[in-house]
């Protein structure tokens, strides 16, 4: 358990160096700001409880608040993704895949199942995020652009960071 | 009573999950409509602190960009010292007190974070409140202008960016003052957009575009860019704008802040006036 939450720790807090010292400085354009932090939340246990999602998700984003000078916002994003993220595994797993603790992953559920399940939640939290971000549907089209072209550069980073980084636990 | 405790066992993390998302909608909407809301204070500068660790690792790698900048800022200042002009009339003016009374003071500061591709980029500096910087400061750069300081902690301050939603800085085309307020949006770090000159002005490509007298912020003629282009669409009444900022907001290191003596004495002023009407 201990060790369960102490990794829970580590991971968050490795997740949250690598948005903040890499993927922000990737200064391609105003219109690519991929938001890779939200791997975290993505990868809690499936079996987790709703409640501890909801809370872990609201402090990821105060954190990130805390680094980008934004307060609220994504606080706001992240919170609904998390309480919307169990609606999604509610019907997308098995029972098999609750009763194991599954950690969404690729080398577990096939990169189909975890591309669809990424680009949906990444979808939620940069819309939520960007259109909270210009605080206005002033610039509505622009930034719908901007939401889609952030979520594609976010999902093909975590793509391929989960196709580098996680072996399947079968050939550990 | 009991269905109402079991109403909330039942939905206790739709519960949580609306405080919490209420919680953070109203901080969201308080730090978009109040000058004076300070997050920086709330989180201790926890966060400059981190960065101003990693900057300071940083650094060593654009020494060469900032002394060039610096000594060309030099070269520029040494030009305009009294020696370097040569004395062509008789009669000599002793500079009086009376006469020129500072208005603004500069205080030097580092950059220790920035970003320059997000649609409100904010600006992080090493002085803060102890060094005498106070919200609302205008702050620019030995090319142009920079931002204005939004929330103060005790060693750090955080600057809105010119390249920022909610910044509006009063600017004018230096040639004929014709007055504009210069808005980004969102598009390109290194331009911008001056809105509301009107369309009777005649404005070309190349003008150089400056800060205002209007602004409490900034001392006039500090300069921001200048023209790239500009079109005016029929039926329309101002002149559509694009300005090629001086400032590059990806390369900032040394800002300055601007502190204006006589604002408080002039918002008082003005006070007074709306407290007539």
């Amino acid at each position: 358990m201990i060790i369960e939450f102490l990794s829970l720790i580590l991971r968050f807090f490795l997740i949250l160096l690598i948005q903040l010292l890499v993927i922000n400085n990737i200064e391609l354009s105003t219109y690519v700001n991929p938001y890779i932090y939200i791997l975290f939340i993505l990868t809690l246990p499936v079996s987790m409880k709703p409640w501890k999602v909801v809370l872990l998700s609201f402090i990821a984003g105060m954190t990130m608040d805390t680094f980008s000078s934004t307060p609220g916002l994504h606080m706001a994003a992240t919170g609904f993704m998390g309480y919307l993220r169990n609606f999604y595994l509610q019907f997308a797993c098995s029972k098999d895949d609750i009763e194991s603790r599954m950690e969404p992953s690729i080398s577990r559920k096939g990169l189909v199942w975890f591309v669809l399940y990424m680009s949906i939640m990444t979808l939620i939290h940069h819309t939520v995020l960007f259109y909270l971000e210009i605080y206005s549907f002033k610039e509505f089209f622009r930034t719908f652009f901007r939401v889609l072209s952030s979520s594609l550069f976010t999902v093909i980073i975590l793509s391929l960071g989960q196709l580098l980084f996680y072996r399947s636990p079968k050939t550990r | 009573m009991r269905n109402l405790i079991f109403f909330f066992y039942k939905y206790y993390t739709f519960i949580l999950f609306f405080l919490l998302e209420f919680f953070s909608f109203f901080v969201l909407y308080q730090y978009n409509n109040y000058q004076k809301a300070s997050f920086l204070n709330f989180t201790g500068g926890i966060a400059s602190g981190f960065y101003e660790s990693v900057n300071s690792t940083t650094n060593y790698f654009g020494l060469r960009n900032i002394n060039d900048s610096l000594l060309s800022e030099n070269a520029r200042l040494r030009a305009q010292m009294l020696n370097a002009y040569y004395q062509s009339g008789f009669t000599q003016t002793s500079i009086n007190d009376t006469v020129y009374k500072q208005q603004y003071s500069y205080i030097s500061a580092n950059v220790v974070n920035n970003s320059v591709t997000k649609r409100n980029n904010y600006i992080t500096i090493d002085k803060g409140a102890m060094h005498g910087i106070e919200p609302d400061m205008g702050v620019i750069s030995s090319n142009g202008v920079v931002g204005i300081i939004t929330s103060v902690s005790k060693h750090f301050a955080t600057i809105r960016s010119a390249l920022n939603g909610n910044t509006k800085i009063s600017c004018m085309v230096k040639k004929n003052n014709a007055f504009g307020s210069l808005e980004w949006n969102g598009d390109d770090p290194k331009f911008s957009s001056l809105k509301y000159v009107n369309k009777h002005v005649p404005i070309t490509t190349e003008d150089e575009v400056v800060t205002s007298n209007y602004s409490t912020l900034f001392p006039q003629g500090i300069p921001v860019g200048k023209i790239y282009s500009h079109s005016l669409d029929a039926g329309d009444n101002f002149h559509v704008i694009k300005i090629e900022l001086y400032t590059d907001f990806s390369t900032l290191k040394n800002v300055y802040v601007i502190k204006n003596i006589l604002k408080t004495e002039q918002q008082i002023l003005e006070g007074d006036l709306k407290g007539d009407n």
